[in-house]
């Protein structure tokens, strides 16, 4: 083999790049799983079901922000006898009151951010700015 | 037709992940068997196939010069175009690796009418291959947020300015590589079958890898924008992590598209080593770039060379053969010693 001294430390360099999750993960530790919390109130209905909304939720949100910001459409969906407001802090957060326990735990996982929370409020968040004013 | 056989070969393998992951209990083949494997092969194949080159001599002095070479002091040397130092020369590769400053140079010739021939530059390969390597470049750090867990700061910043150089567009947010990439496929496609001359040149071999890549681009999107019946990130990244912690586990059922994404994934990693793919490791081998141009400084002893033959000069060779040559009538440059009478 001819140059040696380049070729191998190259090639050493190449595998460590490939294998970089492996180490960086240190080797055999896959962390903790997310565990979102359910509403604290105790709801078991939501305005799909559970694997459609895993999935799908924020299309579905993204959808209602285009129906009543751009279309002005607030209809007032009822689903199951319930009725709901479209709106991430009018429906979602009604019973998903706890944005840090239930989104964050999956978002912070999957290294998603979404930019609801640029212009929404937790109810945390909103709650301590009554105070204030 | 040459394009036919690789579109056929990509098809029959969606169908071959699709139909095989609906199976009970091939997901574990689908989703950790094949993926082990194929990551086995890349790293095995590409280290064996970049020892193998470095095991080949390279017998002469070959760097391909562009420019003016060193020469009078008064004359300016092209310092990148025909590098004499190491210096020069990791600059060279460095813009060639970085910037494809090769391609940048092609040109495109025509015959007119007179006859006379042109010589136009062509940057469309330079421009297209720019497009598409770098967004391929970052489609694949990006998915690294899907192995590592915790997510690095830089990762997610990455992925934020992805997302904001497409304005934030949908949800989940659409990737600008996303379309990038597909795009860059999508001329490097369209130069094979519109450039007569490239389209003559162009094998099953060059088609594959463009199609496999179409359809690895394609499922990804699909996955994300459209068939989410099922794509729970989740339990997908539960997996993937598992798979680089060596504790791989399926606990959801994931959606086919994953699994026909995944096996074409695998599929690329193992065809790598053993094609043309392998430019990747190639470039950093090719004498007619790494070389400096000092040829006449330095010596380039070919490795070839039998140190046991030496060096054999026309005067050693006269001596040798000076009797039969004078017999012969051949002229020698030393005349026989005079006979002597016994």
């Amino acid at each position: 083999m001819y140059n040696k001294g380049t070729i191998i430390p190259g090639l050493a360099l190449f595998v460590l790049f490939v294998t970089f999750p492996i180490w960086f993960n240190g080797l055999t530790t896959a962390g903790d799983l997310p565990k979102p919390e359910l509403p604290p109130g105790g709801e078991k209905q939501c305005v799909m079901p559970a694997d459609y909304m895993r999935a799908n939720h924020m299309r579905l949100l993204n959808e209602w922000r285009d129906d009543v910001l751009r279309d002005g459409n607030r209809e007032i969906l009822e689903i199951d006898g319930k009725t709901y407001r479209k709106g991430l802090q009018m429906a979602c957060m009604e019973c998903h009151s706890k944005k840090e326990k239930f989104c964050d735990s999956c978002h912070i996982y999957a290294a998603v951010e979404p930019y609801c929370w640029d212009c929404h409020l937790t109810p945390t968040e909103a709650a301590s700015k009554e105070a204030i004013h | 037709m040459k394009y036919t056989f690789s579109f056929l070969a990509v098809i029959a393998l969606v169908l071959f992940a699709w139909l095989g992951s609906q199976i009970p209990g091939m997901q574990y083949l689908f989703g950790v068997a094949i993926p082990y494997l194929a990551i086995m092969i890349f790293l095995g194949g590409f280290v064996y196939r970049v020892v193998q080159w470095a095991k080949s001599p390279v017998p002469f002095s070959i760097p391909t010069t562009c420019g003016q070479g060193v020469s009078l002091d008064f004359i300016k040397q092209d310092k990148l175009d025909c590098p004499t130092k190491t210096s020069e020369v990791v600059a060279r590769m460095f813009l060639e690796i970085f910037a494809f400053r090769s391609l940048f140079r092609n040109t495109k010739s025509e015959l007119h009418e007179g006859p006379k021939i042109t010589y136009e530059s062509s940057k469309w390969l330079w421009l297209f291959a720019l497009i598409f390597h770098y967004s391929f470049l970052i489609v694949v750090i990006r998915h690294m947020r899907l192995f590592l867990n915790p997510v690095p700061g830089w990762l997610q910043t990455l992925d934020f300015l992805d997302a904001g150089a497409a304005l934030q567009l949908g949800a989940p947010l659409l990737y600008a590589t996303d379309a990038a990439l597909v795009l860059g496929i999508v001329l490097l496609f369209g130069r094979r079958l519109i450039n007569r001359q490239v389209r003559y040149i162009s094998l099953a071999n060059d088609y594959f890898p463009l199609f496999l890549i179409f359809g690895i681009a394609t499922t990804g999107i699909l996955m994300r924008y459209f068939l989410r019946t099922n794509i729970d990130i989740i339990s997908i990244k539960e997996l993937l992590v598992g798979l680089v912690t060596f504790s791989p586990v399926i606990t959801a059922k994931i959606g086919s598209i994953f699994f026909i994404h995944l096996f074409l994934v695998s599929t690329l990693l193992i065809y790598f080593p053993f094609s043309k793919l392998m430019h990747l490791g190639g470039v950093f081998m090719s004498p007619t770039r790494n070389m400096a141009n000092d040829s006449r400084a330095k010596r380039h002893i070919n490795p070839w060379n039998d140190p046991t033959i030496k060096p054999h000069s026309y005067a050693g060779y006269e001596d040798e053969f000076r009797e039969f040559m004078v017999e012969n009538g051949i002229p020698v440059e030393k005349e026989l010693p005079p006979q002597k009478d016994e």
